[in-house]
């Protein structure tokens, strides 16, 4: 199958301001590998370099050394985001733009026709339920709407990968199943999602495919049987793997 | 190009939403009106006088426009986080950049235009003159200067976090070079010895804005500078403009932005 995303020997330093204080090696030769179809759970608990891992995919950090692509692109050339939607942890748009606004001003971005650009907003605003809202100011909306807002503009493209990072954390719940919903959605036509996570029971029911993460290292990698083989469930595996130990005694 | 339109066009967007750019704007309307209403004019030194005082302020105006709206760019983008799913889309750092600059730029010349529109009628209405080459010789001079202006803003912009201090430099350095800038070379050959070469090197290496400055032909009605002179001075402001945008794509190139 298709590798549409990959790490090879990725390593980030984080420089330190202070020259006097060391760099903070937050991802330590990370090899990754998402194929196309799969829902991929990348899990890891805080600190593990999830966040990082992201921000080189999507080009906010170069990586100190090692190499990432998207559809086989180096991800410093721009043109390796054309096919991916990607939706932050926390969301903020530009307030002084309507909703309609801001999803016309990405469709320019992406290079959308005219018609193209109307027929996916009014889907868009459909889906997330923010036709009502769509002429007005971003700054006037409540928060779970700026979250549907976040959601929308991650989709104006059509996206064949959709990246999110720990979606889950800042949604209030009605966003949250939106999120479910569209995950499945996107799985059902054949598309790839790669989300970072460390809420285990949501994984494990809606991903096929999950890597784990630790200290900036990749411990484990495969389908969710494969990972819980030999254990309870998902979330006892994974505390194995980053090496948990009860302190409890019992 | 489109996406750096299209970054542009928020750009504007923003700021014609914004109030503080309507305050400025209707001021500098207002008070060129106010002053050109003034019912004393029969005397020549006095309509000068007032025509210079009008000229000042829309330097000012429009200087103050350029820099305040420039200095905010891109530490907004960062502090709002809206620079994350920007980036996340297929658009370089230098078009977000060149975007950047466009819409500072674009902004800047519809207020320039509106600006000189007024002082037009107001002097057109009282002296019953309309040299309009002169004034768009003028306003087109001033627009290309406050391109390097906007450039060396967008510059120190990514190097300086808080655009209260971009604010401020800039304001000194373009402040300063406008008043002393021409006169270094003079000033220099009174100084003694190292002094000398080190302002005469500065006076070579800056970018002469004080060159753009055609306020005395509005006022003196001194006719327009002859085109050559004008081409020569648009390629040399479009040189200082590519030179500080490339640096600051440099700068902004490299940067670890971390959500
Ligand atoms: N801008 C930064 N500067 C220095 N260190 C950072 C920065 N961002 C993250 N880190 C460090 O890198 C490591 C990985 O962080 P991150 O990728 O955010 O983890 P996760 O998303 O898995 O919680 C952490 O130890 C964190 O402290
Ligand atoms: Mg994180």
């Amino acid at each position: 199958m298709n590798v549409i995303l990959k790490t090879e020997k990725l390593r980030v330093e984080y420089r330190n301001r202070d020259f006097r204080q060391q760099s903070k090696v937050a991802l330590v030769g990370l090899d990754l590998e998402v194929h196309a179809g799969e829902i991929f759970g990348f899990l890891g608990p805080n600190g593990a370099g999830k966040t990082t891992t992201m921000n080189v995919l999507l080009g906010f950090v170069p990586p100190t050394s090692g190499a990432a692509s998207l559809f086989g692109i180096d991800v410093r050339q721009p043109i390796a985001r054309q096919r991916i939607g990607y939706l932050p942890e926390l969301t903020y748009y530009y307030k002084f733009l309507t909703a309609e606004e801001l999803l016309r001003f990405y469709a320019k971005i992406f290079g959308l026709t005219r018609a193209e650009t109307d027929k996916r907003i009014a889907q868009l605003l459909k889906l997330v339920e923010l036709e009502h809202a769509a002429k007005r100011p971003i700054k006037g909306y409540s928060k779970g709407m700026q979250q549907r807002v976040g959601i929308a503009q991650s989709l104006i493209n059509n996206p064949d990968l959709l990246i999110l990072d720990e979606p889950t954390s800042g949604l209030d719940p009605l966003g949250r199943m939106k999120v479910r919903e569209i995950i499945q959605r996107l799985k059902d036509e054949g598309k790839t999602v790669f989300f970072s996570s460390h809420e285990l029971g949501e994984v494990e029911a809606i991903c096929d495919h999950v890597a784990i993460v630790h200290e900036g290292q990749l411990k484990a990698t495969g389908t969710v049987a494969e990972i819980s083989a030999g254990h309870t469930n998902l979330e006892q595996s994974f505390l194995k793997i980053v090496g948990y130990q009860t302190t409890l005694v019992p | 190009m489109n996406k750096i339109f299209a970054v542009a066009g928020v750009v504007i967007k923003e700021l014609y939403r914004r109030k503080d750019f309507y305050v400025l704007f209707v001021l500098t309307a207002v008070l060129t009106l106010a002053a050109g209403a003034v019912n004393f004019f029969h005397d020549e030194k006095i309509i000068r006088y007032v025509k210079d005082l009008c000229l000042l302020l829309i330097w000012v105006s429009a200087l103050l426009v350029a820099i305040i709206t420039t200095a905010r760019q891109i530490p907004a983008e960062r502090e709002a986080r809206t620079i994350f799913p920007l980036l996340a889309k297929p658009v370089s750092r230098a078009q977000v950049i060149a975007g950047k600059f466009l819409g500072c730029w674009l902004a800047t010349g519809v207020a320039l235009f509106i600006f000189y529109f007024f002082f037009a009628i107001i002097t057109g209405s009282r002296e019953h003159i309309w040299p309009v080459g002169v004034y768009l010789e003028a306003a087109w001079m001033q627009w290309a200067m406050l391109a390097i202006v906007i450039a060396m803003v967008l510059l120190g912009s990514i190097y300086f976090a808080a655009p209260s201090s971009t604010n401020v430099i800039s304001f000194i350095v373009v402040a300063g070079i406008l008043l002393v800038g021409g006169h270094l070379n003079a000033i220099a050959l009174s100084q003694p010895e190292p002094m000398q070469t080190v302002l005469a090197w500065v006076y070579f290496v800056i970018p002469h804005l004080e060159w753009y400055d055609l306020r005395d032909f509005v006022v003196y009605d001194l006719g327009t500078v002859p085109a050559r002179a004008v081409a020569l001075a648009t390629l040399y402001a479009a040189v200082w403009t590519g030179i500080f945008l490339l640096l600051a794509w440099f700068g902004f190139r490299r940067k670890n932005l971390t959500t």
